[in-house]
């Protein structure tokens, strides 16, 4: 019976769908985005399939423009004060729900409570941590929500008060985990609030069907402040994991945007597909990590001659295939706020790849591991075609110098278990900026904190530990002064890079393929693109 | 014929409880949890999910709760795609799943036994050793090469079908996914039919229709037919099984939703409501159809009785 | 519950056949099988090929000039090159095709190899078991083989993959565990007829324990199911394998096995097809030809005909 009914419903949906597509020619945009969202939850999302569902349908104080910087959102504007800890946001008139109900300052206060909760558990509370109390109410040390730095002044001033300055608060606030979300809906149906038919919008555009495993279609929003100038009417994000399968159904027209490639196809696009491949730096670092609490991996001299036998050159160009540019620092190129910083370099970086190996050599045959009597380690990765290349070619590499690496990969899950438990000798491992500024990756270099007698190491996977590094980062959290707050940081990567605190390989590149048809899409160093900046011809 | 398939059904629980307690056990051996991802969470966090689905209890408690619930039809939250239960999931992936399987089984049942049937009574001429290759292939080309091969030419190229997709249901995006699934169960169908028949044909009673002098047709359609397809209906069962439990891969390269395609990645994310969910659901999807096979092959054999 | 080429509906009728004859005519591969099977054209032009593919994964790789896991940092994804000695060209890490071929055949020939001895041990075994002893300990016994078929076949497989992670010996001895149903049902049948002819009555008469029977007596009489059944066994064995690989469970790197290959060349068929043509050749051939034997050996065997 009932499954009669679902059949009915989705013989019904497909007719209606069908009959809409022909009758008004609706502006659609079909954009392949990857995986199947876990939840569009702005507080329980963690996936950038998830930002782009999320950034299209909220919108909080602050909103990305087309290259993805800063710009008002709900806020018409905002005032910071001298000393850089209080920001105060007028709401825009007018702004509202999709069901009428107006978007208040209170939802914004109500938003940032839910985000600390601890009952909420959401991944990414920590990048408002610089907001006042914030962290504190995540671990459950403060339980009155009241003293958290977001008030509502009134209906329409939100006042946020920090812990200390932070020149990234801005940017920070358009990450989703600063959106509003509309409380009304939420008390009344509690966590079933995203579920289509319960889910309201403040952004763009409106959710409206979701078949998981499928798809999920938005369709543009009437009551968005901006709706005027919204060119596209509806978005379908399309649930796509198989990537090979991807590049077809773009070539066969059933998608206007990839948001990644097969792996070998790249110079295939560039060829057959001129003008629609957007491959453009963005905020990531590709990295090995080294576990520096075993032997002999606490030798920064082991750390320095694995770093140096990498040949960088040939993994972006060659071994991928799509050119992605060898990292020998930490913080990737065009981060902002490190304005006047030199990128890193290693003191080696003037060699020749024949120079370095040799000096790795000697520096492991110095150790006793020769080619007859090799350092044995084992090299994790969780399982992607890109990554066991990148694997297989620097297992290769090492070779050269007395290092016979044996290879394991596993799933996604079980991988970043191992690499948590210290399980490993050396593991993949890779990081996509949440926000521009260089202290979101010198922050993976952090030392543990002490916690019921363990230490938790975070995303420091290594367990890179040193005190001076760690004295600079503390300090620079303080510093006012930009330029002075960037010296430091830079002070701060040049000592965990001489130490090899990880090894850095590659800076990520975003692989977007856009069709002609599509126009506004500019490739940026945050790689997001909202849809309210695109616009399609038929 | 009612107290058998009573007898049947309530059989049917108690496998249905070992199995679902040895998947509950065997799966929590398995490294890596659900909170697993790419980024470490706060211990904070990690504490309040763990709690929040009951994981910080002893394993044996999360069991008598789990099947505690289950015997009251809630499956339980899924722990990685949270906006949903696994309940709604599975409502909403079993309908695809279904209609996929069952497409595929009817078209491939009808090709496989006309093929086998054509090519047992041209046996060891050139349309049988034609007809018998044909069949090998589509049984052992793997069925993720047989997806992409027909994305490539007629998605692609020939730009016949859609590549993939189910986004306004129509029979167009069905045509691709569905094929990949009948050509094995066609295959293994047409294998199975050619034998029989053949062995049916050599028979006494069918060398004394024809020494009568009836026509071939005839003979083949009174009395070669029904006895021939017997040894065919049994395999059915397990037929039918492997195309709901085998439509995961194409599910995956087809970007169609579907359990199969819950399953692999609730499995491979430790999403352990979700996998339990489908295992259940798989086992009594198999465990009816095995029963309504035993059905129709009692009513095809008279000398099977219901004991 | 296993039966991705249908073997065990192929298998169970076979097994039903020889139950109705009531005697155990499955004796070793007889004169008359072997005559028969001879005559079977396309059985034997299958083992000659199937005898080829052997050789070619054991014995090739020491005619090539590139081993498996060496990188031609020259030579990228490169088409076949007869002067570097790339004859099937290379993969995206620069690693020799054809050696890669080679390896992967015998990896996935090794696994299914264990595979199915696995399964014929542990059919056999329990199928003897259960038919010998008859009565409670068989209804016990059978029930449970009634419950594991019930069981989502490919569900469970891939339980097992994330449990045993990547060790690809432990993870087929698991497969194994599973796939030996359909042998123990057979045997079981066997079992049942065999005991009750007048030289396992003598052989019990004269002392020999239920053990020895079992294994002097009954096992041997079995070789013809077995046969037939690890043919049949091996090619599904092979395709579970594909499979997984396409999932990304496949076996650990360096070390490649026929489906990995495949899942890699599936989504760059168009730019580099030599990466999928080679692969897929040895695999389709080899499970075309290892089904036909199978087939053959069935005939060949088929008790009604004698």
């Amino acid at each position: 019976m009932k499954l009669t009914q679902t059949l009915t419903a989705v013989a019904t949906a497909g007719m209606l769908s069908l009959l809409m597509s022909s009758a008004a020619s609706a502006v659609t945009l079909n954009m392949m985005n990857g995986s199947e969202p876990g939840s569009i939850d702005p507080h329980q999302a963690s996936g950038d399939w998830e930002n782009r569902i999320i950034g299209d349908y909220l919108e909080g104080l602050m909103a990305e423009d087309a290259n993805a910087e800063a710009i008002p959102g709900q806020a018409e504007s905002y005032e910071i004060s001298e000393d850089g800890l209080v920001y105060t946001f007028k709401l825009r008139d007018g702004v509202q729900w999709s069901d009428g109900t107006p978007v208040t300052a209170g939802d914004f206060v109500f938003a940032f409570q839910r985000l600390f909760n601890p009952a909420t558990a959401s991944d990414y509370a920590y990048l408002q941590f610089p907001i006042k109390n914030g962290s504190e109410i995540a671990e459950g040390a403060i339980t009155d929500f009241n003293e958290l730095g977001v008030k509502a002044i009134d209906d329409k001033t939100v006042e946020i008060t920090l812990e200390g300055p932070t020149p990234f608060f801005l940017q920070a606030l358009t990450h989703y985990t600063a959106y509003p979300v509309p409380k009304h809906v939420i008390d009344k149906v509690g966590d079933q609030w995203t579920q289509v038919g319960n889910i309201v919008s403040n952004g763009p555009y409106t959710p409206t069907e979701w078949t998981p495993g499928s798809y999920i279609k938005s369709v543009k929003s009437e009551t968005y402040w901006d709706a005027a100038n919204v060119q596209i009417d509806e978005v379908n994000y399309f649930v796509q994991d198989d990537l090979a399968a991807a590049l077809s159904r773009y070539r066969a027209g059933e998608y206007d945007i990839l948001v990644d490639i097969p792996s070998d196809q790249a110079e295939w696009i560039k060829t057959n597909l001129p003008g629609q491949d957007y491959f453009a730096p963005f905020l990531g670092v590709y990295y090995y990590v080294i576990n520096q609490e075993k032997q002999p991996f606490d030798n920064v001299e082991v750390r320095k001659a694995l770093s140096m036998a990498i040949n960088r050159d040939v993994i972006g160009p060659d071994v991928l295939g799509t050119g992605e540019v060898p990292a020998y620092g930490w913080v990737p190129p065009g981060t902002a706020n490190y304005e006047g910083v030199e990128p890193y370099q290693p003191e080696w970086i003037g060699l020749s790849y024949e120079e370095r190996v040799a000096e790795a050599k000697t520096i492991m045959e110095g150790l006793g591991y020769t080619a007859s009597s090799p350092l044995t380690l084992q090299l994790k990765y969780n399982t992607n075609d890109n990554h066991q290349r990148i694997a297989v070619a620097i297992a290769s590499m090492w070779e050269q110098i007395g290092v016979k690496a044996e290879l394991f990969n596993s799933e996604t899950a079980v991988h970043y278990d191992a690499l948590r438990a210290g399980d490993f000798e050396v593991g993949r491992a890779g990081w996509l900026l949440d926000y521009s500024d260089p202290s979101n990756t010198l922050d993976l270099l952090r030392q543990g904190i002490a916690q019921d007698g363990a230490t938790n190491w975070g995303n420091n996977y290594g367990r890179y530990s040193n005190d001076e590094f760690e004295a600079l980062v503390d300090q620079a959290t303080t510093e006012q002064d930009l330029a002075a707050r960037a010296k430091l940081l830079g002070d701060a990567e040049k000592i965990a890079m001489d130490e090899v605190g990880a090894i850095p390989i590659y800076w990520y590149i975003a692989q977007n393929v856009v069709s002609p048809k599509v126009t506004g899409f500019v490739s940026n160093a945050s790689d997001i693109h909202r849809t309210r900046w695109l616009s399609k011809s038929e | 014929m009612f107290g058998y398939v009573s007898r049947r059904v309530l059989s049917a629980i108690p496998i249905a409880l070992i199995a679902v307690t040895a998947c509950f056990f065997i799966l929590r051996l398995a490294p890596g949890g659900p909170f697993d991802g790419e980024r470490a969470l706060p211990p904070v966090t990690l504490a309040n999910l763990r709690a929040h689905y009951n994981l910080d209890l002893p394993l044996i408690q999360q069991y008598f709760l789990y099947v505690g619930r289950l015997l009251q039809g809630d499956f339980g939250p899924s722990m990685v795609y949270n906006d949903f239960t696994v309940a709604q999931m599975l409502w909403i992936g079993l309908p695809f799943t279904l209609m996929l399987g069952f497409s595929a089984f009817i078209i491939g049942t009808i090709v496989g036994l006309v093929a086998g049937a054509l090519s047992a009574v041209n046996q060891n001429k050139l349309p049988d050793y034609i007809l018998v290759m044909l069949v090998m292939v589509g049984l052992v080309v793997p069925n993720f090469l047989m997806a992409a091969v027909l994305q490539l030419v007629f998605g692609v190229y020939l730009d016949w079908f859609p590549a993939g997709g189910w986004q306004n249901g129509s029979i167009a995006h069905l045509v691709l996914p569905v094929t990949v699934l009948v050509l094995p169960h066609a295959g293994r169908t047409a294998r199975l039919m050619r034998g029989s028949m053949i062995e049916v044909l050599g028979t006494n009673y069918i060398r004394t229709a024809k020494a009568k002098g009836l026509g071939q047709r005839l003979i083949l359609a009174r009395h070669a037919i029904k006895p021939a397809l017997l040894p065919v209906v049994s395999y059915l069962g397990p037929g039918l099984s492997y195309l709901l439990t085998g439509s995961l891969i194409v599910e995956q390269v087809f970007a169609l939703p579907g359990i199969g395609k819950y399953f692999i990645s609730a499995a491979l994310n430790r999403d352990y409501g979700l996998v339990l969910g489908t295992t259940i659901l798989y086992m009594f999807i198999i465990l009816a159809v095995n029963l309504l096979v035993d059905i129709i092959y009692a009513w095809l054999d008279p000398k099977v009785r219901y004991h | 519950m296993a039966g991705l080429t249908g073997k065990d509906a192929v298998l169970t009728e076979y097994a039903k056949k020889l139950e109705t004859l009531d005697a155990p005519k499955g004796r070793s591969l007889t004169q008359d099988a072997t005559r028969r099977l001879v005559r079977n054209t396309a059985a034997v032009i299958s083992i000659g090929v199937v005898i080829a593919i052997v050789l070619f994964a054991f014995v090739g790789p020491y005619f090539l000039p590139w081993t498996y896991d060496k990188i031609d940092w020259s030579g990228i994804r490169k088409p076949p090159n007869f002067e570097a000695g790339h004859f099937a060209g290379t993969d995206q890490n620069g690693r020799d095709m054809l050696a890669r071929i080679m390896q992967g055949t015998q990896m996935s020939l090794i696994v299914a190899g264990v595979a199915t001895l696995v399964s014929v041990i542990i059919g056999v075994v329990y199928g003897a078991i259960a038919g010998y002893f008859g009565g409670k300990v068989d209804a016990v016994m059978m029930r449970f083989v009634d419950i594991m078929y019930a069981l989502p076949y490919i569900l469970f497989v891939i339980i097992l993959v994330v449990i045993f992670g990547r060790n690809p010996v432990l993870l087929f001895v698991g497969i194994g565990c599973l796939e030996w149903l359909t042998m123990a049902r057979i045997v079981r049948g066997q079992t049942l007829s065999i005991k009750e002819r007048e030289f396992v009555e003598a052989a019990r008469a004269s002392g020999a324990s239920s053990w020895a029977i079992i294994f002097r007596h009954i096992v041997p009489n079995l070789t013809g199911p077995v046969v037939i059944y690890a043919t049949l066994t091996v090619p599904e064995i092979i395709l579970t394998e594909s499979f997984l690989s396409y999932l990304g469970l496949g076996v650990q790197e360096p070390q490649t096995s026929l489906g990995t290959l495949i899942s890699f060349g599936a989504p760059v068929a168009e730019t580099l097809p030599w990466m999928l043509i080679g692969p897929a050749v040895v695999l389709v051939s080899l499970l075309l030809c290892l089904t036909y034997i199978g087939d053959g050996l069935r005939d060949a065997l088929d008790p009604k005909d004698r």
